[in-house]
Formats: structure tokens, C-alpha cells, sequence
């Protein structure tokens, strides 16, 4: 594999030919912030709180896959960069409960990024749903990072329990006309759960805690399910 | 639930659809789907599920791609399904009107069906009827037709519901067609489709049987070059540079697509052409499959245009008959056919990746480039993809030479240019031009002067345009002039407004018009068009917040710098435009 050099803020870098912008600028030091982007992901530059200038380019460049080119010379803070990434968490927070976002909250400490900065802004407002034993879908709280979507398809266990409801701003992870989960291809593997970056998945009973319920009360009534579900059963 | 449904619903319909369509797995989808819900009304959920299973899809992606396109229903709706548009040049003409109208004799609110099933109204984004509007697009009978009707007003739309009058008979819509030129449209605005005879009487597929008889694939590219012909969708892309880069491609298959998901409010000159002119269309696209080596042609027609797609499968079978389509095409063995999909309500479609996707029967997500198509397009093989307009230029290149169709243009925009005139004119129209003439010309000239007022302004290049003042009438007509001026051609749209409109109520449409066609897929463009909407409905109503300004900067320039697509990229041009030059319409201020 041959590498290339080129420069970003001004620091020298050389990286392998087929390395991303958020990889080279890695071996810096530099830090990008993500919100969509996982290590064990397709990347979809999707969230576009990764875009970085590059001199010569019109637009502003994804790093999490824009690949490196000799001679490039990237900029991750110019003012164009701190404005998009300013203005993507302010209108993230203005639609979106990431009180269980601790990563995006620093993002939006970090950027300067005003809270409430659209007021009388329409937010996505779902109830939790909980339709089975494992784990809990609060899509107030989702940013539609779509990690879940790809984790349960190809890019992990091809079960394909998920889709999307929707599209633009009205667009929700949804089910195969909105069933309930056990009625899905859904397997359990909790794999959606635990790459889940804002609370919007949670296990059950880490719900049913934060509820308020004591572990008593949570063996007594996942018992009392248990023995409804076999009733149904029979 | 399901099985009860299932056990009333007679499964034959479904079954012949898929025994033609199955094979073609996943591909076939939203043929499926549309074709399917043509006979049910709606797309139930147990017929959903044997879709899915016969063409080897997820349940829930086939779910996803129901709820993504506008024209596809996964719950019943009314018999006939109204939908009126409401975007700014049948806004002009009341369109307003005509969807309360609709919404008061249905007995409904807008996006309900009535209660004895009859009726459902939707508000619809723009028709491409701007010079014949208020236009409404309706779904009736069973299996269900649609047809889109011109001219409706608040008196007449009550004729839309089937069995109370129109929807029986023809009501297409008449389009005017003028002009300095008449190249590439001699043929439209007839109210009627030309047919191959007729094409064929006035030098049609002269230039298709030159090109195959007479020209390698390289010598037919490099006439596009030398003629300089820009793509004429709006991004006026080179388009000798893409047939090069999908011919130099070494993978095969290879695919040539016609793009008609012509959506971009104010436009109408692909149907124009498409509903008047197909062969010739037709023709430029087979030229093309020719220069890159395609096997196959893909023609993407947006689902809201049935009389355009009904004229083309005309166009197709005589082009067939004729031996212009097939197994070696004139004897020069080369071999080709077309295959027609329709959209199925999704603006971003016409976004060439995203109309990939959708051809491979999935959400219209536009994709991540690079790759590009010429590399990796359609299935991921090398792609050429161009605008019908674009296509219909080519004939004319191959028949009479590079130099002859670069001086009927200007010195870096060549050969004609068709635009679309809507709004306060006297004849609204497609006009075919030669690029160099001014606004000016355009306007007082040819579309006989404005109409209800003086002029205030034009909105050219339609919702991802700008606007310009009467200061710029004399900007001449070209991709380089417009520029220097701070504007656009984009797809040749040009919406006129008169000074007794209210511009605020024109960019509260435009800005509704992109929150309702977010794909949804970057945060740029699914969160800043709704809050560009929601700051834009405080501005038209004349009492925006403190730092509203400020704000639809901010989120005007994350969307135009950070987006994934064109679409995010220019979602505010419109309105950055309006904001420089009537900064007063943003602040505070009492509406007309």
C-alpha cells in the first residue's frame, strides 16, 4: 500500500492511500467530532458534524470518508467548519432529547452551541416504545444515526428488523408496519442496543430503573408478564 | 388483523403481477408496488409481506420504501385521491382556493379521507403544469388511473371526484410552446403526441442511423464535445465528459438512464417534450447507449407525469417495430431496448443517485460521491444519466455538425435552451431560445409582458434558483451571464412575480416545498429545511422573532456547506438570494 502526505491544521501527515480524513487527522491527534460515524459501521457521512475544509473544494468534505490525497491541506476548525458544526447540534438539540447524549452535549460545549437556540421549533416526540422483555425504543431520543438500522442488516446480523417511518424531518426507525417487536424478525441480539449512541435503545430493566422501580418490583412484574405471555400461549 | 384482511382479499390481481415482475427481484419493487396498489387501493399489509417474500426483500425495507414515497399508501385512502398543488406558480393562479374547495366538498381537512371512503385531499408539491395551473393530480377507479388535470379552479374541482363528471373524459392540459427557435420543439405544444411517421418525415432518426452507420462511439462523443453541449437539468454538466468517463469504464454491463423526474418547481419542459416528442428524446438516448456501449436504457419518468409515461410506451413499441430498438439496431449490431420506471412521488429521485436507488427498489437516498456513475451508477456499473432535454439536443449535433448547433448559443452556452415562463405573464409558455437572448426579451417580448402589475421579480431556476430584480432584465440568458449576475439557470424555469405579490408567501413555499422533499438521510438538510420552514412561515405571516436573521443564516449556510446532496446544497439559494435583495422583507412588518 503506498501513502501519501498531505497537511492538516497546518501539521504534516502521511497516511495510507486509502485512509479517511478522520483517520489521518487520528494519528495527529486531531479530533473530529462524529455522531454517526462507528468504528464497525458502513460509514454514510450522514450526521455531517465531521465536515472539515479542504482547500480547492467548494463544499465542505466529510472526513469520516473523504480519503486522503497528496498535497491535500485540510482545516477541521475554519470558521465555516465551526459554524456547520454549531448550527448541525443546535438544531440537533432543538429536535432531539439528548439528555442521554452525553458524548453530544460535550460536542455542544465545545462548539458554543446555544441551547434553545430555535424556539418554537417542532421536536420529534414519540412515546417510548416497549413491546418486549429486552429492551426499550424511546425515539424521542433518537438522532437517526442509523447505526441500528445497519447493525441489525449488514453490517452485523442480517436480521433485518428495521426500517424507516417517514422520511425527511418526519422520518423514525420503524418496524414492518409498525409491529411490535416480537412480531418482527427481530432475534434479540442486542446488538442495535449497544451501539446506540443517545438512550433512544436501552436495556429494559436499565429503563425500568430509571423509571423509579425498584429491582423487586421489576422481578415481580417481568414475572407477572412471563406468566401472562404463557397463558396467551396456551 | 392481518389474517383477517388476508382472508378477504382476493390474491389473483397480485399474483399475475408477480408472476411478470419476480423475476427481476428487488429491481421490480416499485413496479410492484405501484402496480399492486393500483388494484387494492392501498398496499395492505398481507400483500405487502408476499411482495416482499416473492421478490427476496426484508418485510421491513419493503416497509421503509412505502413510507418513503409520497404516491404509495400502506393504509386505505379515498377513491379518488385529489392532490392539489399549492407551490408558488399555481399558488399565483389560487391554488389555495382549489385545495379548500376540495377539502370542503370532500367534508375533510387536508391529508384526510372522508368518511364514506370517497375522497382523500393531499396539498402536492409542484405538478409541472406551472404554465396551465392550478393543476391537480388524481387517483381514481379501479384498477386505479391518474391523470393530471390543468386549469381547475375552486368551481371545478368537484368534477376531479370520480363519478361527478371530468374524470372520465380527456381534460389535458394545452401547453403554449414559442419562441425564437424551434429546434429541439417543432414537434410540441400540438396537444398531441408526434409519432414516429411524422418524426421520421422531418429528418427523425437520421441522426441515430449516421451515428450507427457511419461514427465509432468516440467520434459521436467527440462531436458532443466539440458542440459543447452543457446538461441541461441544471447542474450543466458536460455532457461528452460523462458519455467519456462511462465509455473508458471497464466494467460491463454498462447503463445509459434518461433522467425525467422533472419535479423542480417551475419546470415543465421535460413533459412538454416527453408528452409531444418522445421519439426524438428517444432518439438522443439511444445515440448515447451507442457512444458508451450500454445494453440496456433506463427512462425514469416521476410518477405525477401518467400522460408523459403513457406516450413514451407508445413511442417505445413504434421505435420497436421500426427496428430502432432491439437485437442489431440498422443492421449495425449493436443491440438495445428501453425500459420505462415510474417515480412514485419523491423530488430528491431526480437526484441521479437517489434515482438509482430508487430504480434498484430502495429508499431515494442520494448516495455518498465520489465514486461517481460513470464508474459506479446504476447496480454499481458504469452509468451514463442525462437530462431529456439534454438528449433532445443531440440529434440536431449529429445532422448538422458541432459548429452549427454552437451558433445557435452563445460563446461558452451553446445551442438552444428551452425555459419554462410561469406566473404574471400574458402567455405563460415553454419558450425555446438561442442562449445570449436577455430576460428582457424573454419576458416583454416573447411572453408578452407581465401581467396584474409591474414587475417585482423572476425566480429563476426554480425552488433551487434565485431571484432576480427588474434591475436584471437585460442580464443575458447564458450559464456564464446569469452567474455573474448571482443567479442560476438550473433546470430554465423562470416564475414571474408581479408588484402586487407578496414575495414572503412565495418563500414560505419554497421552504415548505424542500422540508416536504428531505430525503431525511444528512442532518444539514433534514433538520435545517423544517426549521428554514418554520422561521420562513414566521417571516410570510410578518412578525419573526428577534434573531430569526441570524438564524436562517446560519442554517442557510450549514445546508449549502455541509449537505450530503444538491438538494441540502441549495435549499437556500432561493432564499439567501431574496434576503440580499430585499432585506426588509425579514424584518418585522404588516403583511399586504
Amino acid at each position: 500500500m503506498s501513502e501519501v502526505t498531505l497537511t492538516i491544521d497546518g501539521q504534516t501527515v502521511t497516511a495510507a492511500e486509502d485512509a479517511t480524513i478522520l483517520q489521518a487527522a487520528g494519528t495527529l491527534g486531531i479530533d473530529i467530532p462524529t455522531i454517526c460515524y462507528h468504528a464497525a459501521c458502513t460509514a454514510n457521512a450522514i450526521c455531517r458534524l465531521c465536515v472539515v475544509e479542504v482547500e480547492k473544494q467548494r463544499l465542505l468534505q466529510p472526513a469520516c470518508v473523504t480519503q486522503v490525497r497528496a498535497g491535500m491541506v485540510v482545516h477541521t476548525r475554519s470558521e465555516r467548519v465551526e459554524r456547520s458544526r454549531r448550527t448541525i447540534l443546535e438544531m440537533l438539540d432543538s429536535a432531539v432529547d439528548l439528555s442521554d447524549a452525553p458524548e453530544i452535549q460535550a460536542q455542544m460545549a465545545e462548539y458554543s452551541a446555544q441551547l434553545n437556540r430555535f424556539p418554537d421549533a417542532a421536536r420529534r416526540t414519540p412515546a417510548p416504545i416497549d413491546d418486549n422483555p429486552m429492551y426499550i425504543r424511546d425515539y424521542a431520543k433518537c438522532v437517526l444515526c442509523w447505526r441500528c438500522v445497519q447493525v441489525c442488516a449488514e453490517d452485523a446480523q442480517y436480521t433485518f428488523a428495521l426500517s424507516f417511518d417517514g422520511r425527511g424531518f418526519e422520518t423514525q426507525i420503524g418496524t414492518f408496519f409498525d409491529l411490535p417487536m416480537p412480531e418482527t424478525t427481530c432475534v434479540f441480539c442486542g446488538q442495535c442496543v449497544g451501539v446506540c449512541p443517545t438512550g433512544a435503545l436501552k436495556p429494559r430493566r436499565e429503563w425500568l430503573l430509571e423509571q423509579g422501580k425498584t429491582p423487586d418490583e421489576i422481578m415481580e412484574l417481568t414475572r407477572a408478564e412471563r406468566r401472562k405471555s404463557r397463558r396467551a400461549k396456551k | 388483523m392481518a389474517e383477517s384482511l388476508a382472508a378477504s382479499l382476493d390474491l389473483t390481481p397480485l399474483r399475475s403481477i408477480l408472476a411478470a415482475h419476480a423475476d427481476a427481484g428487488r429491481s421490480a419493487l416499485l413496479p410492484v408496488l405501484l402496480e399492486t396498489q393500483a388494484h387494492y387501493g392501498y398496499l395492505p399489509q398481507a400483500v405487502t409481506a408476499e411482495i416482499a417474500h416473492r421478490l427476496g426483500v426484508p418485510l421491513a425495507e419493503v416497509h421503509g420504501v412505502i413510507e418513503f414515497y409520497a404516491l404509495l399508501y400502506n393504509k386505505p385512502v379515498g377513491r379518488t385521491v385529489l392532490r392539489v398543488c399549492t407551490d408558488p406558480a399555481c399558488a399565483l393562479r389560487g391554488g389555495d382556493a382549489v385545495l379548500a374547495a376540495a377539502c370542503a366538498v370532500a367534508g375533510v381537512e387536508e391529508g384526510e379521507t372522508s368518511a364514506d371512503g370517497a375522497v382523500t385531499v393531499e396539498r402536492s408539491p409542484c405538478l409541472g403544469h406551472c404554465n396551465s395551473g392550478v393543476s391537480v393530480n388524481v387517483t381514481f377507479g379501479k384498477p386505479q388511473r391518474n391523470i393530471t388535470f390543468a386549469h381547475v379552479t375552486p368551481d371545478t374541482v368537484e368534477e376531479l371526484i370520480e363519478g361527478r363528471g371530468r374524470t372520465t373524459a380527456d381534460f389535458w392540459s394545452e401547453d403554449y410552446v414559442g419562441g425564437d427557435l424551434s429546434i429541439v420543439t417543432p414537434l410540441c405544444g400540438r396537444g398531441r403526441r408526434t409519432r414516429l411517421v411524422e418524426y421520421e418525415a422531418v429528418g427523425g432518426m437520421q441522426a441515430l442511423r449516421k451515428a450507427l452507420t457511419t461514427m465509432t462511439p468516440a467520434a459521436v462523443i467527440e462531436a458532443m464535445h466539440q458542440a459543447d453541449l452543457l446538461g441541461r437539468g441544471g447542474a450543466a454538466f458536460p455532457t461528452w465528459a460523462k458519455w467519456d468517463g462511462a465509455a473508458r469504464a471497464p466494467e460491463q454491463p454498462k447503463y445509459f438512464v434518461i433522467n425525467a423526474d422533472e419535479s423542480e418547481p417551475g419546470t415543465f419542459k421535460d413533459r412538454v417534450l416527453l408528452e409531444g416528442d418522445p421519439c426524438r428524446v428517444l432518439e438522443g438516448a439511444i445515440i448515447g447507449a451507442y457512444a458508451i456501449g450500454a445494453s440496456r436504457i433506463y427512462i425514469y419518468i416521476r410518477g405525477e407525469y401518467p400522460l408523459a409515461i403513457e406516450r413514451v410506451e407508445a413511442a417505445l413499441q413504434e421505435l420497436r417495430a421500426a427496428g430502432y430498438l432491439g437485437e442489431n439496431i440498422l443492421g449495425s449490431g449493436f443491440s438495445v431496448d428501453v425500459e420505462i420506471r415510474s417515480g412514485a412521488g419523491a423530488y430528491i429521485c431526480g437526484e441521479e443517485t437517489a434515482l438509482f436507488e430508487s430504480i434498484e427498489g430502495k429508499r431515494g437516498f442520494p448516495r455518498v460521491k465520489p465514486p461517481f456513475p460513470t464508474t459506479h451508477g446504476l447496480f454499481g456499473k458504469p452509468t451514463a444519466i442525462n437530462n431529456v432535454e439534454t438528449l433532445a439536443q443531440t440529434p440536431y449535433i449529429l445532422i448538422h455538425g458541432p459548429d452549427a448547433f454552437q451558433r445557435l448559443g452563445a460563446a461558452e452556452s451553446t445551442g438552444p435552451k428551452l425555459l419554462c415562463v410561469s406566473g404574471d405573464v400574458v402567455r405563460p409558455g415553454l419558450y425555446e431560445i438561442g442562449f445570449g437572448a436577455t430576460l428582457r426579451h424573454l419576458i416583454e417580448n416573447l411572453a408578452g409582458g407581465v401581467i396584474g402589475g409591474k414587475l417585482q421579480a423572476m425566480l429563476i431556476g426554480g425552488a433551487a434558483g434565485a431571484f432576480a430584480t427588474p434591475a436584471e432584465l437585460d442580464t443575458p440568458i447564458t450559464f456564464q451571464g446569469l452567474r455573474a449576475a448571482g443567479l442560476t439557470l438550473g433546470s430554465g424555469a423562470i416564475m414571474v412575480f408581479n408588484d402586487t405579490r407578496d414575495l414572503r408567501d412565495i418563500l414560505r413555499r419554497l421552504a415548505r416545498f424542500f422540508a416536504h422533499e428531505s430525503c431525511g438521510k444528512c442532518y444539514p438538510c433534514q433538520l435545517g429545511t423544517q426549521r428554514q420552514y418554520e422561521i420562513l412561515e414566521r417571516v410570510a405571516s410578518g412578525v419573526p422573532l428577534p434573531g430569526d436573521v441570524d438564524r436562517l443564516r446560519d442554517v442557510g449556510w450549514t445546508m449549502s456547506d455541509a449537505s450530503l446532496c444538491g438538494l441540502g446544497q441549495t435549499a437556500a439559494a432561493a432564499i439567501f438570494s431574496a434576503m440580499k435583495r430585499w432585506p426588509q422583507l425579514f424584518e418585522n412588518g404588516k403583511v399586504q
